[in-house]
């Protein structure tokens, strides 16, 4: 057989064949059918009871709790990573070795050993006074009173936000073409300015991300601040099912708040992504 | 180079060191008010860390470069017994306001690639408090027109080709109203095709009486624009003066063998 000219040009083009998709594609259809079925027909998932109590007042009041503790302590605990790192890259060596320090010790202990810490504070320092360091004291109050759980809950994840966030920024910064600090500096611009102005905005497109990632993340931490009967979202749901007894379906109207805000973050990640990708000529 | 007035910058017994490396060995140089003063010399010869240590960029192991009056990075302590007894390191935001005298354009313009053309030429005037935001836009409006950008404002540097990026990159420098240019092989990330916009407005520049250090591979720019030729090698100003005796009648066999390679 000869191939002319006029057969290859005339000839349709068609993509090759892939049976392992259809395969797998058939699976996947398969399992997710299966999931449906079984969430749907399985009576003990009491989805009329998940409805009910999805709105219920307690539940929202937990839900409420859980968004300002998160947006707080990631607000607070982003600004002071930022300045932890930059104080790790640029600081003199005092400051820099105590950010090295402080990484270290935050991301060594875990986040509900921390959490419990803060709330046994009062154990361990019973009274808190201010004044000159080994010297008269001006006030003194007790600590009991001032760490309640949601003071303890907004610590405890401040500096854990702060810990984790000051590395990601370290590293979006070492992204950043070293010659755009000598090209600042060679303008005259102090260290601060070039940090602020220059290096962390090109750093950003690689701190979103991993923010973003970390935002999600401390969602779900915050319930952990259950253990120390704080009534976050977790805790409220909790509240209910240790009375009635339906766990599961308390568990769902959880989940499902937990799915809706982690989804909503998200696409507000992607339209801050779009944001820093200026600059990039024409935008990816 | 006259030899009654007083040079613009003075480098003496300057000498750098990376680790176990040294760069530079002890470079003595006088760079005179509103001329060209063009650095030759192999890779590795020390051009580049001579041009940073200018504006302290790179920190000197040992001598000095004083601009005008001003040593950079020193304050010469109070005179003991007739003498100087201590330079005192300044502070960062002295040091920042030296290097404000000092323009510097990059190999690798450096732009500020989130920041528009009109807001690379603002930040640093704006920030130093040299001008108010609306005067030192009409500043940067007008420098874009002299290198040959008008209109561009509002581009983003990626938008810009090398040779209109390294043009933005000088007007940048120029913005801050320096009282020296310095330039780190500035055609050199250049497509061939592009080198000739850029030495144009360097040339322009030279003719309107700027005072600058370029290092450059041009050797035909170098004979053209300069003033005084510096050769470099190892570290050594191996010889320095006019182009057409550095370029024509090199004496040592050095400069030869570069500048057979090179033309």
């Amino acid at each position: 057989m000869t191939l002319t000219d006029v057969d290859l040009l005339e000839a349709r083009l068609v993509p090759p064949r892939r049976p392992g998709r259809w395969i797998s594609g058939a699976v996947t259809l398969l399992l997710a059918a299966m999931l449906a079925h079984t969430l749907l027909t399985n009576s003990r998932f009491q989805w009329g009871e998940v409805g009910h109590y999805l709105t219920e007042s307690s539940i929202v009041g937990g839900l409420e709790l859980t968004l300002w503790l998160t947006a707080a302590t990631m607000s607070t605990g982003f600004v002071l990573g930022v300045v932890l790192a930059y104080l790790r890259l640029w600081g003199s060596p005092i400051p820099r070795g105590f950010a090295f320090g402080y990484v270290w010790l935050i991301r060594s202990v875990p986040l509900l050993v921390q959490l419990l810490f803060w709330y046994e504070l009062a154990s361990l320092y019973p009274k808190l006074s201010v004044g000159v360091p080994f010297g008269p004291s001006f006030g003194t109050a007790d600590t009991a009173h001032l760490f309640s759980g949601e003071v303890a809950a907004f610590i405890t994840l401040t500096l854990d936000v702060a810990a984790f966030s000051s590395e990601i920024v370290r590293g979006g910064i070492l992204a950043v073409d070293r010659g755009q600090s000598e090209a600042a500096a060679a303008l005259g611009l102090g260290r601060l300015r070039i940090f602020w102005r220059i290096v962390l905005p090109q750093a950003m497109p690689a701190i979103v991300p991993a923010t973003g990632n970390l935002l999600i993340g401390t969602l779900k931490s915050t319930s952990l601040v259950s253990v120390i009967a704080v009534v976050d979202l977790l805790y409220s749901v909790q509240l209910i099912y240790n009375a009635n007894f339906e766990i599961v379906p308390l568990l769902l109207v959880a989940t499902i708040w937990y799915v809706i805000l982690t989804t909503l973050l998200s696409i507000g990640q992607r339209a801050i992504e779009r944001y820093y990708a200026r600059g990039e000529g024409g935008g990816r | 180079m006259n030899a009654v007035e007083e040079p613009l910058l003075r480098i003496r017994g300057l000498r750098k060191s990376f680790g176990a490396h040294t760069v530079l060995h002890g470079i003595d140089l006088d760079v005179p008010r509103g001329g060209v003063t063009v650095l030759l010399g192999p890779s590795g010869s020390g051009k580049s860390t001579l041009l940073r240590c200018i504006n302290r960029l790179e920190k000197p192991d040992a001598g000095y470069v004083a601009l005008g009056e001003e040593i950079i990075g020193y304050r010469p302590g109070p005179a003991a017994g007739g003498r100087v007894r201590v330079l005192r390191e300044l502070r960062e935001r002295e040091i920042t306001r030296q290097r404000a005298r000092i323009g510097m354009v990059f190999q690798q313009f450096n732009l500020f690639p989130h920041l528009t053309v009109l807001e690379n030429l603002i930040e640093a005037p704006v920030a130093l408090r040299q001008a108010s935001k609306s005067q030192a836009a009409a500043t940067a409006r007008e420098l874009l027109e002299r290198v040959g950008l008008a209109g561009r404002e509002s581009a983003y540097p990626k938008q810009l080709s090398g040779g209109q990026q390294q043009r933005v990159a000088i007007a940048r420098a120029l913005a801050l109203k320096p009282e020296l240019l310095l330039f780190d092989e500035p055609t050199s990330a250049l497509d061939p095709e592009l080198v000739g916009e850029v030495l144009r407005v360097i040339r322009d520049l030279a003719g309107g009486g700027m005072s600058m250090i370029v290092v450059t591979h041009e050797i035909g720019f170098a004979r053209e624009v300069a003033d005084t030729v510096v050769f470099l090698d190892g570290g050594r100003v191996l010889e320095s003066g006019r182009p057409e005796d550095v370029l024509g009648g090199a004496t040592h066999e050095r400069t030869r063998a570069f500048l057979e390679a090179v033309l």
